[in-house]
């Protein structure tokens, strides 16, 4: 891959890894995705485990295969395992930053689902449900502003913040189907067009 | 669930699965919903890096990720249409809004500060504007 680092990650770096991913998983209020600017801080400007490039193409590749888009996270940590390797550490990487990702949160939800199921008209719990609304809306927007940022060719740039742009506002305004839109980029990413 | 911490769907299955069959129930509808997903997106990885040093390809998947970016942001500005209810008020969230984008989007300040502060800060101003 471009501009991959080549890592050597020993027994600190990956308990590092798992601790950053076991306060993820209590920072995803919204989803995964809300957490993806903190991974990327992280992971490409205070380590340089990944580039740029890697990261975004994480994303972009859970975004078009099917399930849920929490396995961004899989990708991601697939691409430091790889990056500090081979297969066998590309599987561990995957399984550090799944579990760092889904332990905490998982019990956390088992517990408290059946808690806020039964209290819903506490005025606490709806004063949280409602203050956590603008604070999770800004962080997937914010999400998507630092995943167009990460395209780092300055010569190209104009054409791919216009194909973000131009995407924004089919995904908001049509109903087109998110593959079109992604094979449209894809395309024109093809042919050198963006 | 989306005000709980963790992906929104693996949160619903944990519930679903939790709710009629315990524990066990949970654990089944998780993996049910992973396994196959991960198989799938690890092998369409490990295609993306054997191919990556090809521009068409590297550049292909530059443009699906400026979609993608474009995908989020959209998912973004459709769920707004939800604070037309809150009780704070539509022109606070803007305001909390844009404080938060800024902070982790521009300033890029750590989520652990900017999520307990800002949060606590609107779970107070809910708790005290909302009608009972």
């Amino acid at each position: 891959m471009t501009n991959a680092p080549l890592l050597a990650l020993n027994l600190a770096d990956w308990l590092s890894l798992f601790l950053h991913y076991l306060l993820f998983s209590l920072l995803s209020v919204g989803g995964a995705i809300t957490t993806a600017p903190e991974m990327h801080r992280y992971l490409v400007d205070q380590q340089h485990w990944l580039s740029e490039a890697q990261f975004s193409s994480s994303i972009a590749i859970a975004q078009t295969a099917p399930g849920p888009n929490i396995l961004f996270v899989a990708v991601v940590g697939w691409n430091i395992g790889t990056n500090a390797g081979g297969l066998s550490t590309a599987f561990l990487g995957t399984l550090i930053t799944m579990t760092g990702l889904l332990l905490p949160s998982t019990i956390l939800s088992y517990l408290a689902s059946r808690w806020v199921h039964e209290n819903s008209e506490l005025r606490a719990a709806s004063a949280f449900k409602q203050g956590m609304k603008p604070i999770v809306i800004a962080l997937i927007c914010a999400t998507g502003w630092i995943l167009a940022c990460a395209q780092t060719d300055p010569a190209r740039n104009w054409s791919l913040w216009l194909l973000t742009a131009s995407a924004t506002l089919f995904f908001w305004r049509t109903k087109i189907h998110v593959l079109w839109l992604l094979a449209a980029g894809a395309i024109l990413g093809w042919f050198g067009i963006v | 669930m989306g005000y709980m911490p963790g992906p929104n769907i693996v949160n619903l299955s944990l519930m679903i699965g939790g709710r009629y069959f315990g524990l066990s129930g949970a654990m089944a509808a998780l993996g049910g919903l992973l396994i196959i997903p991960l198989v799938i997106v690890l092998l369409m990885s490990a295609a993306y890096a054997h191919y990556s040093d090809y521009p068409a390809v590297s550049g292909a998947l530059r443009g699906m990720g400026s979609v993608a970016a474009g995908l989020i942001i959209a998912t973004g500005i459709k769920l707004s249409s939800s604070l037309k209810f809150s009780p704070l008020g539509i022109p606070l969230c803007i305001v909390i809004g844009s404080i938060c984008f800024a902070c982790i989007a521009l300033l890029r300040w750590p989520l652990a500060f900017v999520l307990p502060g800002l949060g606590s800060l609107t779970f107070i101003l809910a708790y005290w504007k909302q009608k009972l």
